[in-house]
């Protein structure tokens, strides 16, 4: 449906303000670890899209999770990971990019065996 | 003048309404109320619109007269008195903080909301309720403000509050509510705010605060809301009745006024969670949990009105099922939040003692033993180990809200909702189906959304580091964020009762 605006141009005088172009060269990205709702929402970091998979799991998801006593035990080669709603095999070596995740994307993780403090 | 018998009320009021109203020649009435059309709602009759109230302005001027002496003889001898430290505890000062910065601001937005229906409705009797209600507002404001200036002197995180609310992350919250609201057609604006917030939702805000301030020693909050009240029931009757002549106008006008219903509430839903968790977290005396109060004041007495609205064919708001499911939840996922950025918040928090957890665990039998207990008492030891958990990094907002994501599915209190869109080649978020439909309904407006996480990232708002972000919010760092326990805030109320506690050790 198209929005009720008394101004038949609304559409082409208004527009989103969080493209890409205004990111300075960055995409947004948005990881979340599930069953681990310690960390009270999905986090969003600013990237450069040319960045290694691994390097975001090294550099970017390990230390911002490292506070959870589970952390420590990830095995990330055996993490379940979800990129843009599917389930996927990302390659570690390759770009975010060359992944498949572009502005906005969500990367969700599960990691097997550890299921955080309310886990069943 | 000899002779003239002095008019009824009504006659009065009909001559302040009515008889002051005109058909324009120079200018087409269409040109003159612009604004009344484009929205689809079709009205035959004005004439068939029934005063909610009948107040002449020299009646409105002495009863607000009269309201505004007692406050502030009330204010000045709570002042004189030293009111402030006879509250229930330091940590009260945090519910006014999150009032005055998240709330007040509000109350002007609504100000400029109705002044803009008072003056852009076709029909006299309405514009002039409109107008009256918006005189109201901007007393409410003002007496918010001068009540809570006194706290002010003393605790900190609300020296500037209408900076604060304009530009600090959780604040868009109420903000984009009310941008939302008072950038739609008068008519929305009508039903959004006349209705769903003053009517259906208004007691779980004020309720919580009035008696909250109550329970808490805090006589001055206590006295405005009842200076209040008397406004806050005529805004009602306006709601009921723009709702009702609405529906009675013409049959085309019961859709759209379902789909601002349904919108409206989950919008509201959505903003009260933060009046949930000041409920059940930050009052030191607690009134009653959410829980209690959403099922009084929405599932019975909105239950209720619904019922009775059944009558024109509207529904109850699509997704109330989901939102009474909610309440079971929100305040703790919303504590949770604030504990972990409590470096970003204005207000001080606290983890809840054994004392407030178990008050929990009985209010919340269902949940909170199974998923929020062993959370509190995770970051308790943490604490006690001296790694207090800060969550260190941004997060995601729902496009339509602005609450970051941390509500779960339906029915699955462990995996947060996420629902995602594209429009014009872009991808958008949201947190719930409630949010997302808002969305799709007018992709065109929620796609300008001012985002704070994404303003962050892009270099907007002041610096790329947490300190740098937090003086552009207009926080002093180390005094109105972190923990209550170690704060200036706690220095002082501590100094204020040195007697009694070493009396007490």
């Amino acid at each position: 449906m198209a929005v009720i605006a008394i101004d038949k141009d609304y559409a082409a005088k208004t527009g989103p303000r969080d493209t890409r172009e205004s990111y300075h060269g960055n995409i947004m990205v948005y990881v979340h670890w599930e069953e681990h709702l310690f960390f009270c929402a999905t986090l969003a970091f600013p990237l450069p899209p040319a960045m290694p998979f691994g390097a975001l799991v090294s550099e970017v998801i390990a230390p911002h999770y490292a506070a959870h006593p589970d952390a420590a035990h990830i095995n990330w080669s055996n993490v379940e990971w979800m990129i843009n709603g599917e389930k996927t095999k990302p390659d570690f070596n390759a770009s975010l990019e060359a992944n498949g995740i572009d502005h906005k994307s969500l990367i969700r993780f599960w990691t097997p065996g550890l299921h955080g403090e309310t886990g069943h | 003048m000899s002779g003239t018998k002095k008019l009824g009320l009504r006659q009065r009021y009909e001559h302040l309404t009515r008889g002051l109203d005109w058909e324009t020649t120079y200018q087409p009435m269409d040109k003159v109320f612009p604004y009344d059309e484009f929205e689809g709602i079709k009205i035959k009759d004005w004439s068939a619109w029934e005063d909610p109230f009948r107040l002449t302005m020299d009646s409105y001027w002495k009863f607000q007269a009269e309201k505004e002496r007692k406050l502030y003889a009330v204010l000045d001898s709570f002042a004189q008195n030293n009111g402030q430290t006879g509250i229930s505890d330091g940590r009260y000062a945090n519910v006014l903080k999150l009032f005055l910065t998240g709330i007040s601001p509000e109350e002007y937005q609504a100000h400029r909301g109705f002044a803009f229906t008072g003056r852009h409705l076709r029909g006299a009797g309405a514009r002039v309720a409109c107008q009256m209600q918006s005189i109201d507002e901007l007393r409410h404001i003002q007496t918010q403000i001068h009540t809570i200036s006194h706290f002010n002197k003393y605790f900190n995180g609300i020296h500037d509050f209408s900076k604060m609310h304009d530009r600090v992350w959780y604040l868009s919250v109420p903000k984009s509510f009310f941008d939302d609201a008072r950038t739609s057609g008068p008519f929305e604006f009508m039903i959004a705010i006349g209705f769903a917030f003053e009517y259906v939702l208004t007691n779980l805000l004020f309720v919580p605060f009035m008696s909250g301030a109550a329970y808490n020693g805090d006589m001055s909050t206590v006295t405005f809301g009842f200076s209040a009240q008397s406004d806050e029931s005529r805004h009602m009757t306006l709601g009921i009745e723009v709702i009702k002549f609405l529906l009675e106008q013409h049959p085309d006008n019961l859709p759209i006024v379902q789909k601002w219903v349904d919108k409206w509430f989950w919008r509201g839903h959505r903003l009260l969670g933060i009046v949930a968790m000041m409920m059940d977290y930050m009052l030191p005396k607690k009134v009653m949990s959410w829980k209690e109060a959403w099922d009084i004041y929405f599932v019975e007495a909105g239950g209720a009105l619904f019922q009775d609205l059944a009558r024109y064919g509207l529904k109850m708001p699509k997704y109330h099922e989901i939102a009474t499911a909610e309440a079971e939840h929100v305040s703790h996922q919303n504590w949770c939040t604030f504990y972990q950025y409590t470096h970003a918040a204005n207000f001080h928090t606290w983890l809840p003692d054994n004392e407030h957890l178990d008050w929990l665990s009985e209010k919340y039998p269902n949940t909170f033993d199974k998923y929020y207990r062993p959370r509190f008492e995770m970051w308790g030891q943490m604490a006690k180990e001296g790694k207090r958990f800060y969550n260190n990094a941004l997060v995601q907002l729902c496009q339509v809200c602005q609450i970051p994501m941390v509500y779960t599915e339906p029915g699955d209190p462990n995996t947060i909702c996420f629902r995602e869109t594209q429009f014009n080649g872009q991808r958008y978020h949201f947190c719930s189906d409630g949010c997302s439909d808002i969305f799709k309904n007018e992709p065109e407006k929620y796609v300008q959304a001012w985002l704070p996480v994404q303003q962050i990232f892009q270099g907007n708002c002041g610096g790329a580091t947490i300190p740098e972000v937090l003086d552009w919010y207009g926080y002093k760092f180390g005094e109105d964020n972190f923990d209550y326990v170690g704060s200036p805030d706690e220095k002082l109320w501590n100094e204020w009762h040195a007697d009694k506690i070493k009396a007490a050790s």
